[in-house]
């Protein structure tokens, strides 16, 4: 019985998220009395298994073929499937990125199991363990228990192990060759792009003031741009602002958009989902400002003021208006 | 073109939510209000503009309780052609394999060219039905579309990957995609569609009539409310006096003015 986590890399680099998990995967391997073990899938990975090399890891397997140089949901659900039955690990960790929500769940229904997904904690009780994970868009958690029995699929949400330092060691590197044939893979994946170049860079901004759903339509956006304004802090949004239209997308911030870590961060109007909250949790000060006083942002908020932002913002545009910065 | 579109019914993003007394899921009253998961409604609003480009039919297949009913009404409204209620007991919350085990019993009787999902519920958030579905019709899949394009020898969509990438990705039909939001403008319901949609046909199945289900592979055991990770300091008063204390607070204790 043993811990795999699934490690991902994106141009030569082990990604955060994976190094969080392989982390995590350390404490749940200490927890549950497991060693652990780390897998990845790719071409030439020599450079990035050697740096798993001095962690306190027992074997990490490098599970090198050349239909799985680009990254295919096909390519990664049959090597790691592979993987899997012939080592028999208990639990398998993934970080919850989009790769991992591409196939995990696949590899997951291969076996008859489901991923437990996005889990943010876990904690043994009577010998079980117990993950949370949110429910709602984070305005509830839950305790969730897998079904008895072996492999235990696991994705662990962004930032949630952050602290957890990897412990050192050492680690034997094993490659492993999976059976794979073109034939098996469906889907042409293209090169990675960027859709255009940022006009703005919010990841230097200093202060930013982010709008929500809450301002309900664009007509609307002119009391937060004075806001902004008196604040000299730049604008941004949260996703459905920018799906909307309302403003561009190159102003969003979140998961899918930039991540930012101002001095200063005011989220109008904004639930404050993970996805979102991902991208702004690293602001020294946040000021969040809803009418609903369960809202998740205010979890994250050093300073909350409930109510409605029609009121607040142009009063507090007009308080700075008062005594300037 | 024929696309089947699974959308689901959630609990409204303003509603609000009472945990039950079994600490196992929220209470849903009658005056709890619902509406189409989110990215379940982008879904519908892609199969609807590829039914626009290339002709076709869009089935709109929901499994849920009798309330479920009406979020397959409004799809209609909005221009679906016909829809599939997989009626279950209660709005008690299943697991994905479950979910996605009762939505490939539907669609393989349906043989649609493509099936579309939202990315993730707003409710469970488990980001997973749409790629189980795919596993058990054995066909193949992409996530987090943000486009689509029909051509010659299948599908052209772009996936979006984090932090503003995006990819390109060529995929046989028949297939499955999950979708995002924002993969365009959503479309209103017209009166004229409204008026439509009381006479286009529904097929009721009660969940149990299409078999055994899977054991469950997850099971909530506790539901409860998320403790803060800062300690939040709440400011109270009329709008001029809060924003005056926050202006006070930003400056001397933040000292990020
Ligand atoms: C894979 C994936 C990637 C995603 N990427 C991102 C991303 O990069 N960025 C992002 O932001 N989201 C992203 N999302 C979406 C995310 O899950 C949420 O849906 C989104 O962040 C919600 O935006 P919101 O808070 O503005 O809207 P809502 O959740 O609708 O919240 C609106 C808030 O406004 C408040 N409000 C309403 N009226 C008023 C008023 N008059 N006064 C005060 N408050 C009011 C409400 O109480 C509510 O809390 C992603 C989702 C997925 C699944
Ligand atoms: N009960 C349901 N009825 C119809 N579609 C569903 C249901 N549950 C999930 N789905 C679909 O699967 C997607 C992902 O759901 P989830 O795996 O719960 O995040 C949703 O966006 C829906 O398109």
């Amino acid at each position: 019985m043993s811990v795999l986590v699934v490690m991902e890399h994106r141009g030569g680099e082990w990604r955060r998220p994976a190094w969080e998990t392989l982390a995590a995967g350390q404490q749940l391997g200490a927890t549950a009395g497991m060693p652990v073990c780390a897998a990845a899938a790719g071409t030439g990975l020599e450079k990035l298994a050697e740096q798993l090399a001095d962690k306190r890891l027992e074997r990490v397997y490098a599970i090198e073929h050349e239909l799985l140089g680009a990254y295919t949901a096909d390519g990664f659900t049959a090597a790691l499937e592979g993987l899997i039955r012939q080592i028999r690990p208990y639990y398998v960790l993934f970080p919850h990125t989009y790769q991992t929500r591409d196939f995990a769940p696949k590899l997951a229904a291969r076996f008859g199991r489901v991923l437990v997904s996005d889990v943010v904690a876990w904690r043994l009780e009577g010998g079980r363990l117990g993950f949370v994970r949110q429910l709602f868009q984070g305005k509830l958690n839950a305790d969730v228990y897998a079904a008895e029995g072996e492999p235990t699929f696991v994705s662990v949400q962004a930032g949630a192990f952050a602290s957890v330092p990897v412990a050192t060691g050492s680690a034997e590197v094993q490659r492993v060759t999976p059976q794979l044939e073109p034939t098996m893979i469906r889907a042409r994946p293209g090169a990675p792009f960027q859709e255009s170049r940022r006009s703005v860079d919010l990841s230097a901004a200093e202060r930013i003031v982010a709008v929500g759903r809450g301002i309900k339509g664009q007509q609307n956006l002119k009391i937060v741009e004075e806001l902004a304004e008196a604040l000299g802090a730049e604008l941004a949004a949260s996703r459905p602002v920018c799906d909307n239209g309302w403003l561009p997308m190159d102003r969003q911030v979140g998961s899918s958009g930039q991540v930012v870590a101002p001095k200063l961060y005011v989220a109008v109007g904004i639930s404050g989902a993970i996805q979102h909250v991902v991208g702004m949790k690293g602001a020294r000060t946040v000021v969040a400002i809803n009418k609903d006083r369960e809202a998740p942002i205010f979890e994250v908020a050093d300073y909350g003021i409930v109510g409605d932002l029609f009121e607040i913002v142009p009063a507090l545009a007009a308080a700075l208006r008062k005594a300037p910065i | 073109m024929k696309i089947l579109t699974a959308i689901k019914q959630v609990a409204g993003r303003d509603a609000r939510l009472r945990i039950n007394p079994e600490a196992t899921w929220i209470v849903e009253e009658e005056d709890l209000e619902f509406e189409i998961n989110e990215p379940d409604a982008y879904a519908l609003e892609a199969a609807l503009e590829l039914k626009d480009r290339h002709g076709g039919e869009v089935v709109v297949v929901s499994v849920g309780p009798e309330r479920a009913g009406r979020a397959i009404r409004e799809a209609l409204a909005k221009g679906a052609d016909r829809g599939i209620h997989i009626e279950t007991e209660s709005g008690a919350p299943a697991d994905p394999l479950q979910t996605a085990t009762l939505l490939e019993r539907a669609a393989a009787a349906e043989a649609p060219d493509l099936v579309l999902t939202g990315l993730q519920s707003d409710d469970l958030g488990y980001g997973q039905t749409g790629v189980v579905l795919a596993e058990l019709l054995g066909w193949p899949h992409a996530t987090i579309i943000m486009q689509i394009e029909r051509t010659a020898a299948g599908l052209r969509v772009k996936r979006e990957l984090e932090g503003g990438w995006f990819q390109y990705l060529e995929l046989p039909l028949p297939a499955v995609l999950t979708v995002q939001s924002g993969i365009s403008k959503l479309r209103y319901a017209t009166l004229m569609g409204i008026k439509k949609a009381r006479t286009k046909p529904v097929k009721q199945i009660a969940a149990a009539e299409l078999g055994p289900a899977p054991p469950p592979g997850l099971r909530i055991a506790r539901v409860y409310a998320p403790p803060p990770v800062k300690q939040t300091q709440f400011l109270e008063g009329g709008p001029a006096e809060v924003a005056a204390r926050l202006v006070e607070k930003l400056r001397a204790e933040a000292r990020v003015l």
